[in-house]
């Protein structure tokens, strides 16, 4: 049972095969076995979670339908939801229950989804392996000894040891996209405004984009036709109107316009993963796609620019965190100063400490205008980069991360060495643009990703490739040993 | 040496939405703590701004009556700091693109001229809460429900140069936003704050002394007492050779004096930056037009007319149109009665008293525009004199009903039949007769002081009825013959 996507989940459901209720029993049992060895939770909902299956059942009783109606999912840590701890994986907020609930949360509990638990995430997710999580390292369940990729490593791993069908992440930098790799998984960063940020804690407020970790390109449809939309309450998400994502699954790539950046196959990428993306741009050449090399010659510069900018609107996003009205408060405080510095210091870890201390640098007066204005203009160089080259290309595909999942540990003490491992995500959150990644294949036992971007609300367009090209191979089939 | 004083003002007014700037939370002054004070207020993790359209409107609003240039686009900034009534550690403020740009108000002041004072800019931001340092036994207590009201702060140029024209540009400002209807005003509850930068400088001089900031003084009163303070501190701080250092200070009202909070060099790095959870707001023509159409006529615009129109001085026609509701007031009392100087005395002096002496504002006067018009009425067609009508006047404000009423029930009528007149004054004569002597006696100049006292002995005697022209024409001829 725990293999099903969330197609064939909806599919037996419809077909009274099993009730949403069983199902969650199985999910929950298996998540109760298996997942100390992998830690992708934080905290369980199991009471939230058979209230929530029994009520899809009723709906479904009374001749409702719907592809989420009864379908398991986890949330990211970070989505607030009421009544629930909402810990961003911090310490700091490891006593904070949300007084109401996410957009995000809303809207897939009034679709039926059932919530399973809150999942692993680096804390307040910044970070690239999920070692920064006040709970602990999630463990990749295709090699335990390796990083499931972050900041939604959670999500990611949960999904990928068939804890569950689906769940939601988020992505600022390519946190849906490279634990999405690392885990075999299909995970999609939608276009920034597609999906609503409201109670979705911010970590830089104009890279976060929240969207869908699941197996399949399907599922990540059907995820995210649940979770897109505007929404008055965040005045950053984009009134346009939401496809239907499914229905444009199979349209054929005939004629398809597929750019290859030549910028990205310097040095820095593990040949071996370069292999597997010219793989995979021929498959998608016999489907009919028609490819192009283009060039994005700011490419380089995106990971300065944003460990500029992510930093700096973290520092400021992260000052509510004082101690005062909620989160962790320091014990018996001298006085105010004492409060602030105390409660901060030891609520939040090195990196967080670290991001804040480097953004707040950056926008000090004297130093704003050589970091962070000159980082903002290389966010639009980016930007003009990809518009140039969407006028010649629909899509863009190259590697989703130079390297397969490290081994825990490894990059601990040297974070720029992590840092480097964002190159190809960084670009699509500093431009906005939708991006997907997909399974290609396995270096040395371990998954690796290809990914796909898109222009602004082509979202269709990305599942439409990731799926024809899923329907035509079997990476995203394979299941680690012991799951 | 001669100094020059130098003043700026930096004057925060509360806009009166019904919501907050960026949360549905309501704005109402007074409330229990923490009532209006949202998830959003509150900072909570995850929750997002959103812009309250209706403060846009109003700084716009300001913006066109102080003929200044709208920002097109503008941007909403972060201003970063930690306080515990800051919810979210930082303010959401503008810093280089505000929505009001560069424009100017002309001040009347009290010699009848007009001052030009230019406005810098005018930008939206949110207030702070409020800490609460009393009854919680030692510890501090936060109220939210201030925290998100919308401020329109006003940035001046330093283009004041003494505290009575700091005054008057602020009572300038406080009559503009309330005309305009997007401030209450009421500087008592913090609907309207002043910071004042001081500096001064050696007659002549071109270049600026170093300034201080009185930060929050919030009467006129006090204003400039603390500004002449202040720019006292200044003086004599460099006449016995100190410098002046840059800071930002606090008025204390009870011993008279400015207390030094911080110097500049422990100032705040706010590190603004745009806020990347609130898209630019842009501003459209149509939405500018649709705003100038709603603007009522202001203030200059209104003493204009009322020196055209009503033939008053500067000074008199800009005391009146100060406010929406005493120029409204004033221009009822004249539709009625027909002279607008007769109104404008009566409005500014008798009433204007009255209230002052009963605390209250023009829209709770006792004595209503139609009452007012029906007296000067009686001035005017001699039913009564000035004098008795100061009787009638603060018989209206007791509650006694119209003039008219007043002036039957009470016998006030004036007396006007010279019969009448002439027998009173024979009869005050005949009593006075040793004085009748003295005055024949005496000359011109003499005359001229004892002939008030003849009037005044009449006007008794007639218990102030008899009409005082004829009282005067009458006397003379009686004593000159």
């Amino acid at each position: 049972m725990h293999q099903m996507t969330l197609a064939e989940i909806a599919r037996g459901l419809a077909d009274k095969k099993f009730s949403s209720e069983e199902l969650t029993q199985t999910l929950l049992a298996r998540i109760a076995a298996l997942d100390p060895k992998v830690n992708s939770f934080i905290s369980l909902t199991e009471e939230l979670a058979l209230g929530q299956a029994k009520a899809a059942d009723a709906r479904r009783a009374n001749g409702e339908n719907g592809a989420l109606l009864g379908a398991p999912i986890g949330h990211k840590d970070l989505f607030c939801t009421q009544g629930i701890r909402t810990s961003c994986g911090s310490k700091m907020l490891d006593n904070f229950k949300a007084p109401y609930d996410a957009t995000v949360v809303a809207k897939l509990a009034e679709a039926g989804a059932v919530t399973l638990g809150k999942t692993n995430m680096d804390e307040f997710a910044m970070g690239s392996a999920n070692e920064s999580s006040y709970y602990g390292a999630v463990k990749n369940p295709w090699n335990l000894e390796h990083v499931p990729g972050g900041s939604s490593g959670g999500s990611a791993a949960a999904v990928a040891a068939r804890f569950l069908p689906a769940a939601t992440a988020t992505d600022t930098g390519g946190s849906i996209r490279q634990p999405a790799a690392f885990t075999n998984l299909t995970g999609l960063k939608p276009t920034y405004g597609r999906v609503s940020r409201w109670g979705m804690i911010a970590y830089a407020s104009s890279l976060d984009q929240g969207g869908p970790l699941a197996r399949t390109a399907e599922d990540c449809a059907i995820l995210l036709q649940g979770m897109a939309g505007f929404d008055t309450k965040d005045s950053t998400s984009i009134d346009e109107p939401v496809p239907d994502y499914s229905a444009s699954l199979n349209t054929s790539l005939k004629g398809l316009r597929i750019g290859v950046p030549k910028e990205y196959f310097s040095a820095g990428l593990d040949p071996r993963i370069a292999e597997l993306v010219h793989n995979s741009i021929k498959e998608l050449e016999k489907l009919g796609a028609v490819i192009k090399e283009i060039s994005l010659p700011n490419n380089q510069h995106a990971i300065a620019a944003y460990y500029v900018i992510a930093p700096a609107e973290a520092s400021s996003n992260l000052s509510r965190f004082d101690g005062v009205r909620f989160g962790y408060r320091c014990e018996d405080p001298k006085d105010l100063t004492d409060l602030y510095k105390r409660s901060r210091g030891e609520g939040f870890g090195v990196e967080v400490q670290r991001r804040i201390m480097v953004g707040a640098y950056a926008l000090s007066a004297g130093y704003y205008d050589a970091y962070y204005l000159k980082a903002q203009k290389i966010r639009r160089l980016i930007k003009n980069d990809f518009m140039a080259a969407f006028n010649e290309v629909d899509v863009i595909i190259g590697p989703t991360t130079p390297n397969p999942a490290w081994k825990i540990g490894a990059k601990t003490g040297d974070p720029i060495a992590e840092y480097l491992e964002d190159l190809y995500t960084i670009t699509a959150n500093l431009a906005g643009l939708p991006g997907l990644s997909m399974p290609a294949g396995f270096v040395d036992g371990l998954p690796v990703g290809v990914q796909l971007l898109a222009p602004y609300f082509q979202e269709g367009r990305l599942l439409n490739v990731a799926h024809q090209y899923q329907l035509n191979t079997d990476w995203h089939t394979r299941t680690p040993t012991g799951f | 040496m001669q100094w020059e004083v130098v003043i700026g003002l930096e004057i925060h007014t509360q806009l009166a939405t019904q919501s907050k700037i960026f949360s549905g939370s309501a704005t109402t002054f007074g409330s229990e703590p923490n009532t209006q004070a949202s998830l959003v207020d509150l900072g909570m993790p995850g929750v997002l701004p959103v812009l309250n359209q209706e403060a846009v409107r109003m700084a716009v609003m300001f913006g066109l009556a102080i003929d200044a240039e709208i920002g097109q686009h503008n941007v909403f900034a972060r201003k970063n700091y930690f306080y515990p009534d800051l919810p979210k550690g930082y303010q959401i403020s503008q810093m280089e693109l505000p929505i009001v740009g560069k424009g100017y108000l002309d001040i009347p002041l009290e010699d009848g001229t007009i001052k030009r004072v230019g406005v810098t800019r005018a930008h939206l931001e949110e207030d702070a809460g409020k800490s609460l340092h009393e009854e919680f036994n030692g510890a501090s207590g936060i109220d939210l429900n201030r925290a998100g009201t919308p401020l329109l702060e006003i940035v001046s140029e330093p283009d004041m140069r003494s505290a009575k024209e700091a005054v008057a540009y602020v009572k300038t400002i406080h009559a503009l936003v309330r005309y305009l209807g997007i401030c209450d005003g009421n500087m008592a509850e913090g609907s309207l704050r002043c910071d004042c930068n001081v500096s001064v400088r050696p007659k002549g001089q071109a270049e600026y002394g170093t300034r201080c900031e009185i930060k929050n003084v919030n009467s006129f009163r006090f204003i400039e007492k603390a500004i002449n303070t202040e720019v006292r501190r200044q003086i004599e701080l460099i006449e016995d050779g100190g410098k002046v250092i840059q800071q930002t200070r606090l008025y204390d009202p009870n011993k008279d004096e400015t207390r030094a909070m911080r110097s500049k060099e422990e100032a705040n790095d706010y590190r603004y930056f745009p806020d990347p959870d609130l898209l630019p707001v842009v501003i459209e023509d149509s939405f500018l037009n649709d705003v100038r159409a709603t603007l009522p006529e202001l203030p200059p615009q209104k003493r204009e007319r009322f020196q055209a129109q009503f033939g008053l001085s500067v000074y008199d026609a800009s005391v009146l149109a100060s406010s929406r509701e005493q120029a409204d007031y004033f221009e009822k009392v004249v539709s009625i009665a027909g002279d607008a100087k007769l109104a404008a005395n009566w409005v500014m002096v008798e009433l204007g008293s009255l209230l002052n002496k009963q605390g209250l504002e023009i829209d709770e006067a006792p004595v209503s525009a139609e009452q007012l018009g029906g007296m000067l009425l009686r001035i005017k067609d001699n039913t009564i004199s000035g004098k008795i009508a100061k009787t009638v006047f603060e018989a209206m404000a007791s509650g006694e009903g119209s003039a008219d009423d007043i002036i039957e029930k009470r016998g006030l009528k004036q007396v006007t039949d010279s019969g009448a007149i002439s027998a009173v004054l024979d009869e005050m004569l005949a009593a006075n007769a040793e004085q009748v002597e003295q005055y024949r006696a005496a000359d011109e100049a003499k005359r001229g002081k004892m002939f008030g006292f003849f009037v005044g002995q009449a006007m008794k005697a007639s218990k102030g009825k008899a009409n005082p022209q004829q009282v005067n024409e009458l006397l003379k001829s009686k004593l000159e013959g």
